[in-house]
């Protein structure tokens, strides 16, 4: 197993906890009631936690003098490895929970099977790690059927944003080459087994939330390969302004 | 940091460790939390670890810290290690880290199929711990931190936190 390879597995499981936890920390001051800003910020903290522990291995492995935070705020968009849907904006409340609710179930089935990942290191910042997203998935799933089962406004919104997202819900299960080569040592998590059980757990909510399935076939890809929506640049603007304007400053 | 390992705690060291609280709920000292997984003296240096309660909760560094602190008093030099196996659980802290939370104010977490109850509306069963009414209800599914939930006494109507159970 190459160890760069690992690198960047860990990059393309560790930067969708940041950057979906960037886009949930907007909403620091900012959610649509005090419940749920305080409910999306402490989703934030626990992805930025987990994308802390992801980081410092990944440092660790390079064997430079490189730091979490460096990987953090010091690549370019192009190596940042996360999947197209934890990177898009925040609309409004329904896309916030949509977005959530679609990375959510995803997440759970991921470190389901990271836990039994054979480098240890991985398999314990999963298993830390499910404990807090089996919550996160009970919060964005009782958001979509409240949501659903609302006021007209409220459906309508929420029924937008699954139209609108589902595109980006195909790519949580392509394989990257490195994927491949790390799955097969028997460290990473072979995604691609996943599809059939997502679909079947996002179905049952949405139809429990009365809200109608996507028929769309066409999907969207490319953030796993680093190429990434419009939307990358200005949240990776907005992410790493402190260390690009201060370089090496610290709290 | 993640190495799995078991709790070893020298007890020469534990009434120095139970100086030190968690900065969020100082009423509760790091020991009663259940958050230091071993503590030993090795060549004149003490060297700890400790698990986080969530990943990204931000009290473990000033917990170290703390620590570090705590032990400089007594003229000895410590280091601290982060562990995250096995993970944290509530079932971690103590008897009377439990009643330390009731008294500050914070109800103790449920076992885990009452506390699912709880959370899911289902069950009256959180104690408030103003009154001690069960006539309660959770208002929010996250509370000031990580680690609670928001509920509010229908009798007293004292809004209080809930420390959630995390197995």
């Amino acid at each position: 197993m190459k160890k760069e390879n690992l690198i960047q597995y860990i990059y393309g499981i560790a930067d969708n906890a940041l950057i979906l936890g960037q886009r949930l920390s907007e909403l620091c001051g900012h959610g649509p009631s005090l419940e749920t800003d305080i409910a999306c910020t402490n989703m934030a903290l626990d992805l930025l936690g987990q994308t802390r522990s992801y980081y410092q291995y990944a440092a660790q492995l390079t064997g430079e003098n490189i730091t979490e935070d460096d990987i953090a705020f010091l690549r370019t968009e192009r190596q940042y490895k996360n999947v197209l849907l934890v990177e898009q904006p925040n609309n409004h409340f329904g896309y916030v929970i949509t977005r959530q609710f679609f990375y959510d179930v995803f997440h759970l089935l991921l470190l389901q099977e990271l836990q039994n990942s054979k480098d240890i290191t991985l398999s314990a910042i999963a298993k830390k790690a499910i404990k807090e997203v089996s919550y996160h998935q009970r919060f964005s799933s009782d958001w979509i059927k409240r949501l659903g089962g609302g006021t007209e406004v409220s459906r309508q919104k929420v029924q937008e944003a699954v139209n609108d997202l589902w595109k980006f819900t195909d790519e949580l299960f392509q394989l990257t080459e490195e994927d491949k080569s790390i799955i097969e040592s028997g460290a990473g998590a072979d995604v691609s087994l996943l599809k059939e059980k997502y679909y079947q757990i996002v179905i049952e909510v949405l139809e429990e939330a009365t809200l109608i399935v996507p028929e769309l076939k066409w999907f969207r890809k490319g953030g796993k390969e680093g190429v990434h929506s419009e939307h990358m640049g200005y949240l990776l603007s907005d992410l790493q302004y402190m260390q690009r304007t201060y370089p090496n400053m610290k709290w | 940091m993640t190495i799995e390992i078991e709790q070893h705690i020298d007890p020469k060291l534990v009434s120095i460790l139970e100086k030190v609280s968690d900065p969020e709920i100082p009423v509760l000292s790091i020991m009663d939390m259940g958050v230091v997984r071993s503590a030993q003296m090795v060549n004149d240096i003490v060297k700890i670890t400790i698990t986080p309660t969530y990943s990204g909760c931000p009290a473990m560094d000033v917990i170290g810290d703390d620590i570090v602190n705590a032990f400089k008093q007594e003229n000895i030099n410590a280091k601290v290690f982060l562990v995250l196996a096995p993970a944290w659980t509530t079932d971690w802290i103590t008897p009377r880290g439990r009643k330390a939370l009731e008294e500050y104010g914070i109800a103790a977490p449920l076992e885990e199929d009452a506390d699912k109850e709880a959370l899911l509306g289902n069950k009256k069963i959180v104690k408030c711990p103003q009154c001690g009414s069960t006539n309660t209800k959770m208002i929010s599914q996250f509370g000031s931190t990580a680690c609670k939930a928001l509920f509010q006494c229908d009798d007293c109507l004292e809004p209080f936190d809930y420390f959630k159970c995390l197995k």
